[in-house]
Order: C-alpha cells, then sequence, then structure tokens
C-alpha cells in the first residue's frame, strides 16, 4: 500500500460514526435523550433495546430521515446535521453507505435486477448500461439469491429473498458502511443463520462497517464484534456479550441472562470476541 | 471465523483521504503486453476506465495491479471481465485484491436480467387474450359475489340476530352523513348549470318558464340518482375496496375466518346494506339540492320567484319521477357495494394491488351504474312512467 501507515492508523482509528448528545421527542414522548455512541470502523456493531426505545429512530437519525431536536452526528468524519441537503460532501457520504430496510423496502414496480441498479443509475448515469447490469448481476448472486431471481418483481419473492434483494441493492454501490434493520426478523432459524452467515462473510470480504438493529440473540452471539444497550433514552452500555453480561443493569440481564439469552449463549458458535479498547 | 482486528481490512483507508484516480497505462515485457492499472480503481474514481478498457483489443499477456492503491468489487469485476476477455495473467495484486477478485470470479454466472421479449404480433394477441380473460374472469367472479351476497342476505333474514348493528350503523354514517355536504354542494352546483343552460336553449323559442320542467324532471329521474351514484362510487366504494384489500394484506380476513366470523357477514354485508340504505336518501336529497340549485338561479337570472317555481314544479313533476329515481337508488347502491368489496376481497400479494383494485372498484362500478341507467330508462318508457 502506498499511504503513510501512520495516517492510515490514526484514521482507523476515528470512529466511523459519532454521535453526541442526541435528543429526539415525538410531541410529549421523549425518544433519545443525550445519547451517545461510536461506531469503529470494520466492526458489526449490533443495537438492541426493548420495543419502543428508538433503535429504528436512531438509525433514522443517522441517514438522514428524522431530524433530530439536538445533538451532534458524524458519519465518515462528516457532519450530517444542519447541512444543506445538496452540499457535494453530504452526497459522498451518502454513496458510501447501504440501508437495509425491515422489509426490504424495493421498489414494487421494478424487478430484482433493475432495484439493485437504481443506485448505480443515479449516482453513475454515465456508466455503461452492459456493466451496470453486469455488476447487477454479481451483485445478486453474491448476496445468496437464486440465478433466476433477476426479472422477478418483488411480490414475486418470499421474506428472505426480498432482504437479500434489499441487500444486494444496499451494496451496490459497494459501500463503506451498511446500515441493516432487523435483517433476521421473519425468517426461520434456517434462512436466519444463512444470512447471519452472509453477513458476516461480506463483512469480511468487503472489509464493510455494519450498524445492525436487531432483536435476535442467535445473531448478536453469531455475528456482532459489540453490542450496544438502548434503555432509558441512552445507550446504557457498548462492548462484548462478555462484558455486558459482567454488568449489574437489571434489562441486561434479563436480555441476555432470559431462557432465550442463555440458550443463544450456550449455543453461540461464536462467544464475543474482546476489542481492543473497548470501553466499558 | 477469523480474527476481526482492525487493520484487517485494508480498504477503509481511502476512506477520508486524498485518493488518484485510476489510471491505465501500457507498456511490454519480457512476458508480453502488460496493461497497468493505477490509483483507485474503485466505483467513485473509475472515470473512463470501462470504456478504455473495452477498446483494448488483441493479445494482452499480463494486468498489472500494482500501482493500485484500493480497489473495490466494482473494479475487481472490471479486471475479472477483461483478464477472462483477454485470457491474461493478473499480477501484482495485493491480499485485498486477490480476494475481491475470488469473490467476484465465484459470483460470474450468466444470470437473466429480463424476460424474452416476444415477438411484438404475439405480444399484442397475448395482450389481447390476457385482458379478455380478466373481463370474463371478473364478470364471473362478480356474479358469484352477487350469489353470495344474496345468500349473506338470505341468511341475514332467517337470523335476524346476525346482523351486525354497530358496524351497520358506522358504515350508515361514513357512507350516508359523511358525504351529506359534498353530495349537497355538487347536487346544488349541477342544478344551477341545467337551469342556467337549459334557459339559454329554451330562451330561443321565448320558453323560459319550461326551464322548471327541465330540472324538476332531470333531477329526479335521472341526474340526482346518477350524480349520486357516482360521488358514493368514488367515496365509498373506493374506501371500501381500500378497507378490505388492507384487512386482506394484514391476513386480517383470515384470522376473522379461523375465528369464525364470515367476512361475509362482518365486513361486506354492513357495507352493502349501508349503500343500499343509503343511495335512496342521498339521490332524493341530492335532487332536492338541485331543484333548489334550480330555483335560486330561476329566482335569480329569469325573475321566477321561488312561490311560482315550487307550484310550477307541483303541476309539471308526476310522482313517478320521484319513484323512478327512488327505484334505482337502491340498485345503484348495491351494484357500488358489490363492487368494492368483491375487489377488496381480491387483492393478493402487496400494497400496489390495493391501488389497482381501488381504481377498478370504482370504475366498474360506475361503468354498471350507467349501463344499468340505459336499462331502467327503457324499462321505465315499457310500463309507461314517461
Amino acid at each position: 500500500m502506498t499511504q503513510d501507515p501512520a495516517a492510515s492508523s490514526r484514521r482507523s482509528d476515528a470512529p466511523i460514526i459519532e454521535i453526541r448528545g442526541l435528543v429526539n421527542r415525538f410531541g410529549d414522548q421523549l425518544v433519545h435523550d443525550g445519547l451517545d455512541l461510536d461506531v469503529r470502523r470494520g466492526e458489526i456493531l449490533g443495537v438492541v433495546g426493548g420495543s419502543g426505545t428508538g433503535k429504528s429512530v436512531l438509525m433514522r437519525s443517522i441517514i438522514g430521515l428524522q431530524k433530530p431536536e439536538a445533538g451532534e452526528i458524524n458519519v465518515l468524519g462528516e457532519p450530517m446535521l444542519d447541512r444543506d441537503p445538496d452540499d457535494p460532501a453530504l452526497l459522498a457520504v451518502r454513496k458510501r453507505w447501504g440501508i437495509l430496510f425491515q422489509s426490504g423496502a424495493l421498489f414494487s414496480t421494478l424487478t430484482v435486477s433493475e432495484n439493485v441498479q437504481v443506485p448505480l443509475r443515479e449516482y453513475y448515469p454515465e456508466m455503461p448500461r452492459q456493466l451496470r447490469e453486469e455488476i447487477a448481476a454479481y451483485k445478486i448472486l453474491m448476496t445468496g439469491l437464486p440465478d433466476n431471481a433477476g426479472p422477478k418483481f418483488p411480490s414475486e419473492l418470499s421474506g428472505g429473498m426480498k432482504k437479500r434483494a434489499g441487500l444486494a441493492r444496499a451494496l451496490a454501490l459497494d459501500p463503506d458502511l451498511l446500515f441493516l434493520d432487523e435483517p433476521t426478523a421473519g425468517l426461520d432459524p434456517i434462512g436466519a443463520a444463512a444470512f447471519d452467515e452472509q453477513t458476516r462473510e461480506l463483512q469480511q470480504t468487503l472489509g464493510l462497517t455494519i450498524f445492525l438493529i436487531t432483536h435476535d440473540l442467535d445473531t448478536l452471539h453469531a455475528i456482532c464484534d459489540r453490542v450496544a444497550v438502548i434503555a432509558d433514552h441512552k445507550v446504557i452500555a457498548v462492548g462484548t456479550i462478555d462484558e455486558l453480561l459482567a454488568l449489574d443493569h437489571p434489562w441486561i440481564q434479563e436480555y441476555f441472562n432470559g431462557p432465550r439469552g442463555r440458550i443463544a449463549h450456550g449455543q453461540s458458535r461464536h462467544p464475543g470476541r474482546p476489542v481492543a479498547g473497548a470501553p466499558a | 471465523m477469523g480474527q476481526i482486528g482492525l487493520p484487517r481490512n485494508a480498504n477503509w483507508h481511502s476512506v477520508g483521504a486524498m485518493t488518484q484516480e485510476a489510471d491505465l497505462s501500457e507498456r511490454d515485457d519480457a512476458q508480453g503486453r502488460t496493461v497497468a492499472l493505477s490509483g483507485s480503481l474503485s466505483l467513485a474514481h473509475l472515470g473512463d476506465i470501462p470504456q478504455r478498457i473495452d477498446a483494448i483489443d488483441g493479445e494482452v499477456a499480463q494486468i498489472d495491479l500494482k500501482g493500485i492503491d484500493h480497489i473495490d468489487t466494482i473494479g475487481a469485476w472490471i479486471v475479472h471481465r477483461f483478464a477472462e476477455r483477454t485470457q491474461a495473467r493478473v499480477i501484482g495484486a495485493d491480499e485485498d485484491a486477490t480476494r475481491l477478485l475470488e469473490v467476484v470470479a465465484r459470483n460470474d454466472t450468466p444470470l437473466a436480467l429480463t424476460e424474452p421479449e416476444p415477438h411484438p404480433t404475439i405480444r399484442v394477441l397475448a395482450q389481447i387474450g390476457a385482458a379478455t380473460k380478466i373481463v370474463g374472469h371478473t364478470m364471473y367472479g362478480l356474479l358469484g359475489f352477487l350469489g353470495a351476497t344474496v345468500m349473506a342476505m338470505g341468511h341475514m333474514i332467517a337470523h335476524p340476530r346476525s346482523i351486525r348493528i354497530n358496524a351497520l350503523v358506522q358504515r350508515l354514517e361514513v357512507v350516508g352523513i359523511a358525504a351529506l355536504p359534498i353530495i349537497g354542494l355538487m347536487s346544488f352546483l349541477v342544478g344551477i348549470v341545467i337551469a342556467q343552460q337549459g334557459s339559454v336553449q329554451l330562451k330561443q323559442f321565448g320558453m323560459e318558464v319550461l326551464t322548471v320542467n327541465l330540472v324538476g324532471r332531470l333531477t329526479f329521474r335521472e341526474l340526482g340518482v346518477l350524480m349520486t351514484a357516482i360521488m358514493v362510487a368514488g367515496r365509498s366504494g373506493s374506501a371500501f375496496a381500500a378497507q378490505i384489500g388492507t384487512m386482506m394484506l394484514n391476513e386480517e380476513v383470515d384470522a376473522m375466518r379461523t375465528i369464525g366470523v364470515q367476512p361475509m357477514q362482518a365486513l361486506v354485508m354492513p357495507r352493502i346494506l349501508a349503500a343500499v340504505i343509503m343511495m335512496p336518501l342521498l339521490g332524493f336529497y341530492a335532487s332536492i339540492c338541485a331543484i333548489i340549485g334550480g330555483g335560486f338561479l330561476c329566482a335569480v337570472s329569469l325573475d321566477i320567484p321561488p312561490i311560482t317555481f315550487i307550484q310550477r314544479l307541483r303541476e309539471v313533476v308526476p310522482i313517478t319521477d320521484l319513484y323512478v329515481g327512488l327505484v334505482k337508488a337502491p340498485v345503484f347502491g348495491l351494484i357500488i357495494g358489490i363492487a368494492g368489496c368483491f375487489q377488496g376481497l381480491q387483492v393478493r400479494g402487496d400494497a400496489e394491488e390495493v391501488g389497482l383494485r381501488t381504481t377498478s372498484a370504482v370504475v366498474q362500478a360506475i361503468f354498471l351504474v350507467i349501463v344499468l341507467d340505459a336499462v331502467f330508462a327503457v324499462f321505465f318508457t315499457w310500463i309507461g312512467w314517461t
């Protein structure tokens, strides 16, 4: 590599997403109150919390679909809030993330392959059509869809295939950062495990950073490097599952040590790995 | 599972760094012609590299990736495709590039992206055939649904306790009461327009006073009920289709069936009954509003005072005109209710279908209403209610 290693390591240390003092409110209902969170380069960060604690709102705030009341959000070193939406720096950040919504959010009037081509067409209109189609084709295969999925419409796909097609679209621009909103919800355990495996493999081969919202304890154990717990309008703890288990918070204990948590922990193929310098 | 140490994935370090545009150069080595790529071979920095690579002809022995400082799957794909085409050897690939080349090579399977297009003639014929089939199916389905409605009504008459009073009252309010302002205003304006247009024509014969006949007879016999039917189809027929369609998507209708509640009884009958009951009332109300509109215009621009207008109306409008309107109205209501509920229950698949079915419900209802209106016109002439 041609780059200065010192500079490279300095950049690697900077978090890819940095959230400080985030406040979100819907009417009288306070969702986030001074929430802080860092997502480091190259990690899979799992975000957990009870229903209604604002996991999806957090994701929507980061990607700019929800305007927070106060706080600071930096993604890839760019401040995201209070900016002109057409700012080229913001556009450059948007090109470097991919988002998988909960139910895939595929465009229902387009086929799978057209769906995957939408970001390419939008951001790189000068790209030759043939290359664009080839890219769509290998992305579709890369996410584990069968080779006849290209011309199908979303309504013809099963839930798991919709998610894979959504993932293919999220990966269309070769992003550095991937947001997954409950990717295994609604999948059968085999499909969910396969999806986890696929996510891990893609993360390693493509060097992705993944922000993953999930309720699936198996996913947390299988692929997350660190887990952030949202409760009481804040991120109350971030760390490996083992680190979280050592904390004495009732919700965390209930969550990971409840009957489901214990089973997932016992069967875990990949127990939580400590990441250097993880804050308690 | 490999260790995820932080510096493992080398492609982040283009993040935020000044990256060089991808470039291409050619040289001749001992091994033969070599194409060297350099800079950042990633989507954002590709520039015209794909076109330049496509333009390279003839033998290429090696593709040199030594000069590349960043590569993503799209860059890897372009290299892979170029190597496949020229049978060249890829040299100088670092760990990242090797890994990505492997990934894209593994996923290089010819993949149909679009269905094959048939010949235009065949396509047009197929479309006509498909459309005919759909029309046939819809008609058959509507007829079947009419039968099911009649049976449900029979069941309801035999077991009056199965009538869902709350649901019915709620529908009556939504279909009837809530429609009063808009139907009243619309009819009032239509009444004005008829009177105004009619008076302009009749003036040529010095017969402006006949405007009263025109307004009175036309609104009671035809326009009051027809305009109401169109409005109810647009307001309520579409709502029936959308509501039931959404419930179909949410599997609410299936849940009902498993609990032992018949959708025909719980969803369809209250809506159809509401339309059947409300149509005559709304039709009569619309006729009155139209007559008020006509009377208003007569008073303002034809100097016919309201008292004279009403007196004249009583002389020229036979009571059978009112019956004509009142007989047609419940039938139109039935058609609107059936079309809406039937289309709603046909929803399968995704939310887009709800929109399509709602449109069909309104179009079918209005079309059938107008067809039946013509049939009624012939029928009433035949029995002498002219």
